[in-house]
């Protein structure tokens, strides 16, 4: 009985921390079908992809706190819950960053040229492999410490080809002499937007190997 | 007075509650695996449970005080004790009950011009190197080894933690059952011979003996102890040493285990010995010398950097410490209670070389033609006769032991009275029965009525190869003198 009950204990928290992270990687699969969207002039699509992503940042807000309440609650891995809700913490940032470049589509609607759309989707694409890297090293990190390394070196191959596309592109966007200042700028905004994702995942990962190496026996 | 005396026992308990908690749940609460209010929940239950079941039968385990032959000399060397273990829990260190004991002992020693035990303190100073040295390295050894087997077997982060907690809880549960089976004797052993108290029956279902009761309560002292100072050394056991990790800290309670068990099971040493291997000596190992050392060990594997040598170094000194301010407070206390109190702090017990101790020695393998001028005299103090002694041969530390022991005069009077006094149940019919026989008889040693005991019943014979069972009737033996001392005040 006492087995079962540990046994309980342990798969509830496990897998909160595991829906929480699905949230996370699902936002950024969400933010790609939105941007999708709305590049294609799709409102309707858009406008459920909006939905969608509020929801998954509305759950993932509400799993962080349940899992944080539980680790102070149940004094579970005393050693490592400080750096645990910090992981958690940057992970739902992250998710945020997801939720919040949609709406700023939503309420700033910017006027994208068509020229620059695949490089857009690309650059987004990057930055939800860099995130994705990052979703799958944290899921390590709780099930299997050895396999970290393993998805952790992707973060900054996919944060490197981001920062390639956000040049190329900027440089491309301020190359259109024929649109306004202001137009361009906003373009930029957009772009960097984008880029700065796969720069916080990054960021993410640093922190995340040294997490690694502390709970190192 | 009954109560006062025993309230010395009671200081003691409690001071060795608040300091040697530490050595079982003190790493547990020092990485914040377990809080300190469940850890002293579940030491003081499982220490009274430990005291009252497996420390049953004063017979069983004597403890150290049982050398003092005077209940106010017990009380003072108690005291000793307590004040100096609750000197070095203010202070924060781990501490060891049993040496501050000893320590106290030898104070009672000087003063009563008693027999010191050479062959004890040569053990303890071993102790003190030996026992924090080996469990360094097997707590390194074990460290490397659960890190290798964590790390293959891809254990979870909260299934590593979740287990992790269990095993410092069930660590700490059976070190604290240990603490109190082994202590209790040193607590409230003593007074069981001078004790009022009856046997009762609770519900008509369990029967607490007259021992158990006073187990119980001197369990409860050091319950008390645990809650109300135990979180100070706990804290240095577990934070103030080094940095741990909670792996870290439930190797260093199984290395702590591990070592104690090596040093005292005579099953291994049996076993060992069974297939002609080389065993470990049985000594009296510090637990809270272990548990220091076994934190070291796992912080020497990491790189040793984590390390607060001070700290380390105040821990050490304040064991060098220990039992030589046990000797001074318990020579100075035991003083003003022979003189300001008029207590009687101590039996004077002469030594005479009697032609049967004479022949005893030299079956024993002493030269005792040396001392053919010794014969007959009689000798005030076991300092004087041992003077006497070195003066005529050169003795080892252990021939010493033996040839005090066996010159000792009693004198023993079997007197009626203290048969009925007799309420330990590990003393079988047999026994008691052998005892009966040799009532209204004098014995001038305690040897000869060992073996008079020995000749009247095969249940009081000692006999080679045995080393447990022998070790049984000692304890019994012990208990029988005590009773008779204790009859005869």
């Amino acid at each position: 009985m006492g087995e079962g009950l540990l046994r309980k204990k342990i798969i509830g928290i496990e897998k909160q921390v595991d829906e929480f992270l699905d949230r996370v990687s699902e936002a950024g699969l969400l933010c790609k079908n939105g941007m999708d969207a709305y590049l294609k002039g799709n409102a309707e699509a858009f406008a459920m992809s909006l939905a969608s992503i509020r929801e998954s940042e509305h759950q993932g807000d509400k799993l962080r706190r349940t899992i944080e309440q539980e680790l102070y609650r149940k004094t579970l891995i005393p050693e490592s819950r400080g750096d645990v809700m910090e992981l958690m913490e940057d992970m739902d940032a992250l998710l945020d960053r997801f939720t919040g470049l949609i709406w700023q589509f939503e309420i700033e609607k910017p006027e994208i040229c068509s020229e620059f759309h695949d490089d857009f989707r690309e650059l987004l694409r990057y930055s939800v492999e860099a995130v994705e890297s990052n979703v799958l090293s944290c899921r390590a990190f709780f099930t299997d410490i050895q396999a970290v390394s393993n998805h952790l070196h992707k973060v900054s191959f996919w944060e490197k080809e981001s920062d390639k596309v956000s040049t190329r592109l900027q440089k491309a966007i301020f190359a259109r002499e024929d649109l306004r200042l202001s137009h361009r700028m906003h373009l930029r905004f957009f772009a960097k937007q984008v880029d700065r994702i796969a720069d916080e995942a990054e960021d993410v990962a640093d922190r995340l190997n040294i997490y690694v190496i502390k709970r190192m026996l | 007075m009954f109560a006062i005396f025993l309230s010395s026992g009671l200081f003691l308990g409690w001071s060795l509650g608040a300091n040697n908690a530490a050595d079982v749940f003190g790493t547990a609460v020092g990485t914040r695996m377990i809080s300190f209010r469940k850890a002293a929940i579940y030491c003081g239950i499982f220490v009274i449970l430990g005291a009252v079941i497996s420390g049953a039968g004063a017979s069983r385990t004597i403890g150290e005080l049982g050398a003092v032959n005077a209940i106010a000399g017990a009380f003072v060397v108690a005291l000793a004790a307590a004040v100096t273990v609750y000197w070095l829990t203010v202070l924060g260190y781990p501490a060891s009950a049993t040496q501050a004991i000893v320590g106290a002992i030898i104070g009672w020693d000087l003063f009563a011009g008693a027999m010191i035990d050479y062959w004890a303190l040569e053990k303890i100073v071993l102790s003190w190197v030996l026992s924090p040295i080996l469990a360094a390295i097997f707590s390194a050894l074990l460290y490397k080894l659960i890190a290798y087997m964590i790390t293959h077997a891809r254990i979870s982060m909260f299934t590593l933690d979740a287990l992790t907690r269990a095993g410092l809880i069930l660590a700490g549960i059976a070190g604290s059952y240990a603490l109190g089976a082994n202590n209790i004797a040193n607590v409230v052993g003593i007074f069981v011979p001078v004790s009022p108290l009856a046997d009762i029956t609770l519900l008509g279902l369990f029967r607490l003996s007259a021992a158990q009761q006073l187990f119980f309560i001197g369990a409860a002292a050091i319950a008390v102890g645990t809650f109300t100072y135990g979180r100070r050394v706990m804290l240095t056991v577990g934070e103030g040493i080094t940095e741990m990790s909670p792996v870290a800290a439930l190797v260093a309670v199984l290395a702590n285990a591990l070592v104690l068990f090596l040093f005292a099971s005579q099953g291994l040493e049996r076993f060992l010995l069974g297939f002609g291997l080389p065993s470990f000596p049985l000594a009296p190992v510090s637990s809270s010398q272990t548990i220091v050392g076994s934190v070291i060990g796992i912080a020497l594997l990491r790189g040793g950097r984590g390390i607060r040598w001070r700290m380390l170094g105040e821990i050490t000194g304040a064991w060098i410490l220990t039992p030589l301010v046990a000797v001074v407070i318990s020579f100075i206390a035991l003083f003003f209670l022979q003189n300001v109190f008029q207590q009687k702090t101590f039996l004077p017990v002469e030594y005479r070389l009697t032609a049967e101790a004479e022949n005893y020695l030299k079956d024993g393998g002493i030269p005792t033609d040396r001392l053919t001028e010794m014969r007959g005299k009689t000798y005030p103090t076991a300092a004087e006769f041992e003077k006497a002694v070195t003066r005529y041969v050169t003795l080892s530390n252990r021939e010493m032991s033996l040839v005090l022991s066996t010159t000792e005069v009693g004198p023993l009077l079997m007197d009626p009275r203290f048969a009925y006094r007799i309420n330990d149940p590990a003393i079988t019919e047999a026994q008691r029965g052998a005892v009966q026989r040799l009532m209204g008889k004098r014995f001038v040693h305690r040897w000869q009525l060992e073996k008079a005991l020995a000749e009247e019943s095969p249940e009081w014979r000692m006999e080679t190869g045995k080393k447990e069972r022998d070790r049984e009737i000692k304890r019994k033996l012990d208990y029988l003198f005590r009773l008779i001392r204790a009859s005869m005040q």
